[in-house]
């Protein structure tokens, strides 16, 4: 089929799975738990207030009732009103969503590039020295735990070398002018460099760390790829039509062995995601990570479901983007 | 001491191994070939014969974990065998150019294949990819019997067996080479196809004049394209004539065993097998590699593999009971 | 007549074995394959270590990993605590140790959890297509829309956080992995012709399930699990990191290290060694992995 059709396709499937995974968020965060309102009030508060906080939260209706004002409110981007810091959810989520946007940003771009092209010299010259010091490289960073990995980086370079920030975007004596909340593009566009290099220097440390296993597990894909690719048919058509080594390489097999990368690359997106919530926590970065983290630990339910709708939501969208792609690489999958 | 048969191609006792966990497989074990300006050779044998690795010999196409380790091969006055890489990829697809048995598979699946051959007309012509080399590219098309508007922008997997075969032949005799070489590239086809690709190079080699190698397990494809036949077994040639008489007049004990196996029109008598089976490559029987499964073998033939001999004019066996007469007819 | 039993019985014993020599054969090829890798030798060597670790953990330390001992807290490695002391006076290499235990039942109980529930509804979408297949599918994609850790994470604080909550939510994660591979045999298998032919028989749909899906399954599950054993380890590891997890004094590697991050500046041992296990551990499993899937990929057999 064309590839229009079947970006529609993706959009109305997308939205099902969305409305599925609302029900499921709803589902652990509204039915599964103990009563939220203890938490917050404590034990010995008396029954009046208590009454009248789940009046407040809307917790004394009916669930199905429960559910559907919920859609609604989904609907209406509104997620309610955070337990702990008193403002709506959704004005929290743009404040924090940005950083987060930021950072896995800045981590699939270290990811991707170093990943591919260690995994294609890796597969050109398979067996000698970048080859083994590209998959030891690899094998690690799929082993280590990111939180461990965070904290030695942090020791070494921070506390030892004092060569990259503890933490955090920027440094206190920085003001950004807030454009779209990203702090590299602002200061770009605002041509204020201090503030840019003082924020590509904080997001440095994290970028690495986070980008670190995904850079490894697209690495060991893209080789994997590339030396499968290499062995197949028309590869020896190319070769015996006379083209150089390069033009091998660069125009036939990569564009085919990239094909099951971009799976990859996607998959890497929801971990990179997850591993930013533990390496937001460890650099103390501002984000939804953290954001959600620290609302798990108060039991903060109306920030915990919207910061997970939320996230969810861009995940799937990485997804579709992904699926496209592959779909426009791969003439074969339209069909 | 090099003998130069012919004045297009000369394989001199070609040796070509692979490395594998089994063992090594001696692939070719001393093939010697040969083939003259516009002819049509045809390589016949069963499967695992060499007849591929022949071919990719000729090209330089042999790579890890196989090598050549024996032979050369001379094209025109070029040695092939001792020349480097970057010469070699100047007279692939420009002097010497390869179709295969799947043409589906042999094309790249994400490339248009009007860019396919577009490349391999840029190349010859040096020339970068633009309008003149498309131009290239449809008359190309044409000439291959496809509608080139519908062809030009289609993908490999949407083109049939058929279709995408006569797109390699675009793109191989896009340069017009000196030589064509042409493996098993109706094998994976339906028979009616099979007979429209054969006519289709047949009528073109025709016009450009190229000289063809034709591989194939199919007696009856050989015989129907091709002047002069070489057979192969377990990676040596053992008979060399033209297809008369191949057909007519076979010598060696093998190519009688193989067209005795072959049903013909009007044949009363029983369809015969060879006996035996094909021998493993990786510990060959010594000496003549048929000689396990030969009537006539003798224990001479255990020692050596048998020269080759020329028994009558243009026509060569590698065998033990024609050696005397070959000795005689090469001395007088 | 005696006689001619006995060589019936003999005979079907040499039958027996005689049919079974192709799969004998090609279980004699895989060792040998196995053998050969070094990667995959050496990942479960480790793995064997570890197993061997969490076993004789009390062989191993003379220390309760939970006793605190305030005398001794924040000791740097020495001769007495190898790994040194936290700040509890609690000696880190016991702790380390026995948190091997927790490790190999974290990750028996959730592969036991995820496997059931996945195979399950992967073979009943898988075999009975359509709809249902349509509807579950969904249902999968939908748990899949998650990054992992985070589903995972709130599941556990809403079921509350403890050891048992962890492995329940990181099985609720993982079990859409085997839905694919269940669906996927079961597709494969439905459509084979001998499925035709015991039906005609009267097989009815539960036996053809149990008797020929499952088997035909067992094979792929066992390898993605090995290939899933890492991240079992590391998911877990992130959730006792934030706490979410086995709660303390329980030893796990990864609240271990959570514990020492206040004292990372001056007291680098507590954060670093229960890293290094985990590190280890998974890299054991990641080398095993690859190196089955290298084994059973059947052009590179050759």
């Amino acid at each position: 089929m064309k590839l229009g059709t079947y970006i529609l396709k993706r959009i109305f499937l997308m939205l099902v799975v969305m409305l599925g995974v609302a029900t499921i968020v709803f589902f652990i965060t509204r039915v599964i738990p103990a009563d939220p309102v203890g938490a917050i009030l404590g034990g010995n508060a008396p029954i009046e207030r208590v009454d009248e906080m789940r009046h407040q939260l809307g917790l004394d209706k009916p669930i199905l009732l429960q559910f559907i004002d919920y859609l609604k409110g989904i609907v209406h981007a509104d997620f309610g009103i955070s337990l702990k810091s008193n403002r709506p959810v959704l004005i929290d989520i743009i404040n924090y969503f940005p950083a987060t946007i930021e950072l896995a940003v800045a981590s699939m771009i270290f990811a991707v590039v170093v990943g591919v092209v260690l995994g294609v010299f890796s597969a050109i010259y398979r067996n000698k020295s970048i080859d083994h010091f590209s998959r030891i490289f690899s094998i690690l960073g799929v082993s280590m735990p990111v939180f461990w990995l965070g904290l030695l980086l942090l020791f070494l370079f921070y506390y030892q070398l004092d060569w990259f920030p503890g933490g955090g975007r920027h440094n206190l004596f920085i003001f950004p002018t807030h454009v779209t909340g990203l702090l590299l593009l602002d200061s770009i566009v605002t041509r204020d460099w201090a503030t840019f290099w003082n924020g590509l220097h904080h997001i440095i440390l994290p970028a690495f760390v986070l980008g670190y296993a995904s850079a490894a597990s697209i690495s060991r894909i893209m080789r994997a790829s590339m030396l499968d690719i290499l062995r197949q048919d028309f590869i020896r058509t190319a070769k015996s039509k006379g083209l150089s080594k390069r033009l091998i390489i660069y125009r036939h097999a990569l564009k085919n062995a990239l094909i099951p990368v971009v799976t990859v690359i996607g998959l890497s997106f929801g971990s990179l995601l997850s591993g930013a919530v533990l390496t937001e926590t460890i650099f103390s970065w501002p984000g939804l990570g953290r954001y959600i983290v620290n609302a798990l630990l108060v039991l903060d339910y109306p920030a915990v479901t919207g910061g997970t709708l939320f996230i969810a939501f861009i995940y799937s969208l990485a997804n579709l983007i992904v699926d496209i792609s592959y779909a426009a690489l791969d003439p074969r999958m339209r069909a | 001491m090099k003998k130069v048969r012919g004045n297009l191609l000369n394989i001199n006792k070609l040796k070509v191994v692979f490395y594998t966990y089994r063992g090594i497989i001696k692939a070719l074990n001393g093939v010697e070939l040969w083939m003259n300006k516009g002819e049509r050779l045809g390589i016949v044998g069963e499967t695992g014969c060499g007849k591929s690795v022949t071919a990719l010999s000729i090209m330089g196409l042999i790579e890890q974990p196989g090598e050549i380790i024996e032979g050369d091969i001379l094209f025109g006055d070029k040695l092939l065998t001792s020349m480097k890489e970057a010469s070699l990829i100047n007279i692939r697809g420009k002097e010497i150019s390869m179709i295969f048995q799947e043409p589906n598979a042999a094309l790249n699946p994400v490339m248009k294949v009007g860019f396919q051959i577009a490349e391999s007309i840029s190349k010859v012509k040096n020339k970068k990819i633009g309008k003149e080399v498309y131009a290239e590219v449809r008359r190309m098309l044409e000439i291959a019997g496809l509608d080139w508007e519908r062809t030009i922008n289609l993908y490999p997997h949407e083109l049939s067996g058929g279709m995408a075969q006569r797109v390699m032949i675009a793109m191989a005799l896009s340069s017009n080479p000196k030589l064509l070489i042409a493996d098993e590239p109706t094998s994976a086809l339906d028979v009616t196809i099979q007979a429209q690709i054969l006519e289709l190079l047949d009528e073109l080699v025709k016009k450009l004049g190229n000289a063809v190698i034709l591989i194939t397990h199919n007696m009856g494809v050989a015989a129907e394209f091709c002047d002069k036949m070489a057979v192969m077994y377990a990676g040596n040639m053992v008979e060399y004539a033209r297809t008369t008489n191949i057909f007519e007049n076979p010598h060696h004990p093998y190519t009688r065993g193989l067209l005795k196996a072959v049903p013909k029109i009007g044949r009363t008598d029983e369809l015969q097998s060879i006996r035996g089976i094909v021998p493993d490559l990786v510990n060959p029987p010594s000496g003549c590699r048929f000689h396990p499964r030969c009537k006539h073998a003798m224990d001479i033939c255990r020692k050596d593999f048998p020269p080759l001999v020329e028994i009558k004019p243009d026509h060569y066996v590698a065998c033990y009971l024609y050696w005397k007469e070959g000795i005689k007819n090469a001395n007088s | 007549m005696e006689k001619v039993k006995n060589i019936t019985q003999n005979g079907k014993i040499k039958l027996f074995f005689k049919q079974r020599e192709p799969i004998l054969e090609d279980w004699k090829h895989t060792f040998y394959l196995w053998k050969s890798t070094p990667l995959a030798m050496i990942g479960t060597v480790i793995i064997l270590i570890f197993l061997s670790i969490a076993i004789f953990a009390p062989l191993l330390t003379s220390y309760n990993p939970t006793a605190q001992n305030m005398n001794e807290r924040l000791l740097p490695p020495n001769s007495q605590h190898i790994f040194g002391t936290d700040q509890y006076g609690r000696d880190v290499y016991s702790r380390v140790v026995y948190g091997a235990r927790v490790e190999v039942w974290i990750i028996f109980i959730v592969s036991i959890i995820s496997i059931t529930i996945g195979i399950v509804v992967g073979i009943i979408a898988g075999y009975f297509g359509g709809v249902t297949d349509e509807v579950l599918m969904r249902i999968t994609d939908m748990f899949l829309a998650f990054p992992r850790l985070i589903l995972a994470m709130v599941l556990t604080a809403a079921l509350g956080p403890n050891l048992t909550n962890t492995m329940i939510a990181i099985a609720l994660v993982d079990w859409t992995i085997y839905a694919r591979l269940g669906r996927a045999e079961a597709m494969k298998v439905k459509s084979q012709p001998y499925i035709e032919a015991i039906r005609a028989i009267g097989a009815n749909d539960l036996r053809i399930i149990v008797f020929h899906v499952l088997p035909m399954s067992i094979s792929p599950v066992i390898v993605q699990l090995t290939l899933r054993m890492g991240t079992i380890i590391l998911t877990a590891a992130g959730l006792g990191f934030l706490g979410l997890g086995a709660q303390p004094p329980t030893p796990e590697w990864g609240a271990i290290v959570s514990d020492g991050r206040s004292y990372l500046v001056n007291h680098w041992w507590i954060t670093t060694f229960p890293g290094i296990a985990i590190a280890i551990v998974v890299l054991g499993f990641n080398l095993l992995g690859d190196g089955i899937r290298d084994i059973l990929d059947p052009r590179l057999r050759r």
